[in-house]
């Protein structure tokens, strides 16, 4: 099985679909613990990700992806900004001059994409961020050995719930220390959307 | 005389319109860059504005950039990665009493290091 520009395509525009839907739900985390602007930063910025690769004809997985990083990158402006757009740079660049892309090629892709993630934020597991959903996903993937929809689906919903239990060490989050926890990360309930339509795209065949 | 440019990212315009006022007020010959809010005039940062005012702001002795909280940062080294310009460099220092040390100093046509240091050292 490989991934194609189609795919990618197709996972972007399920992404998108189900942060607009939650776009609320986003927000409203985001005030719990944040300035309550999550969802409208990745409902925008995921919104302009589709128009622009909708509009757009490629030839590669990396510059569909390429896109979608300088997209997260202008159209965001909170945090989630930089660190989406440089998690799918990474990927876009481990990608480069790859005509086709196995489960390998893959799975380097996003295990590069979470070095990004935690060299942008210097952060590292257990901080109350996106890094305790990509982390536990790279990990995964890297146990599995071709693309599984199911694997996916549970340990991205697995480790987001498991955030509500930690205290913040980055993000606005950590500015309230302990009255953070009992609270979902709000970027990480967006990783969650991100890898949920993945496993989707997987589940209608990659 | 060439002059370290000065770059100022925040959340919100105003913060560093008033900041450049502040210092231009005491310092008019240092290029003084803000680069406040998102492109469509939001609470946030954007790595074009913040490009954008590299460009503005840059001369053959560099550019020191000063940035308020969490994603401005992000942004700030982002924006360094992005540009083709060599000598920038990002100080860890209150963005506006960072700013208007360094702005004298870049004034007396100090080195981007030591504007740096200067700034760094700014408020213990
Ligand atoms: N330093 C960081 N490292 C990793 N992730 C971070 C960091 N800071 C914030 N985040 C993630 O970004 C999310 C907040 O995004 P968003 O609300 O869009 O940005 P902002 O905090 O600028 O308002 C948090 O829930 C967290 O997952
Ligand atoms: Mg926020």
């Amino acid at each position: 099985m490989e991934l194609q520009v189609n795919h990618v395509i197709t996972w972007m525009e399920k992404s998108n679909e189900k942060i607009q839907t939650n776009k609320d739900f986003l927000s409203a985390l985001d005030r719990a613990i944040g300035d309550g602007d999550h969802g409208i930063n990745m409902a925008r910025g995921f919104n302009e990700v589709v128009t622009k690769i909708k509009e757009t004809d490629y030839s590669t997985v990396s510059d569909v992806l390429k896109d979608v990083s300088m997209t997260l990158l202008s159209k965001v402006g909170g945090a989630s900004g930089p660190l989406y757009g440089t998690a799918f740079l990474k990927m876009s660049t481990s990608l480069k001059g790859r005509e086709k892309i196995d489960y390998s090629l893959f799975v380097n892709a996003v295990s590069e994409a979470l070095n990004g993630i935690k060299m942008r934020g210097k952060a590292s597991t257990g901080e109350k961020t996106l890094v305790d959903v990509w982390e536990p996903i790279v990990e995964q993937l890297q146990k599995d050995s071709d693309f599984e929809a199911v694997t996916i689906e549970t340990t991205a919903k697995n480790s987001m719930e498991a955030t509500k239990a930690i205290e913040a060490k980055k993000g606005r989050a950590a500015y309230l220390g302990e009255r953070s926890v009992g609270h979902l990360d709000p970027g990480s309930v967006s990783s969650y959307y991100i890898f949920s339509a993945l496993s989707e795209v997987i589940k209608e065949g990659v | 005389m060439s002059h370290v440019g000065i770059v100022l990212i925040s959340h919100s315009s105003k913060v560093v319109e008033g900041i450049k006022d502040i210092i231009n007020q005491m310092v008019p010959n240092v290029v003084v860059e803000p680069a406040g809010g998102t492109e469509d005039h939001g609470i946030g940062t954007s790595v074009e504005k913040i490009l954008q005012a590299i460009e503005n702001a840059y001369s053959e002795k560099g550019v020191l950039l000063f940035y308020d909280i969490g994603s401005a940062m992000m942004n700030a080294e982002l924006a360094i990665e992005l540009s083709e310009h060599e000598n920038i460099e990002i100080a860890n220092a209150p963005i506006l009493e960072g700013a208007f040390v360094a702005s004298v100093e870049s004034g007396m046509g100090k080195t981007l290091e030591e504007v740096k240091q200067a700034a760094e050292k700014a408020v213990k």
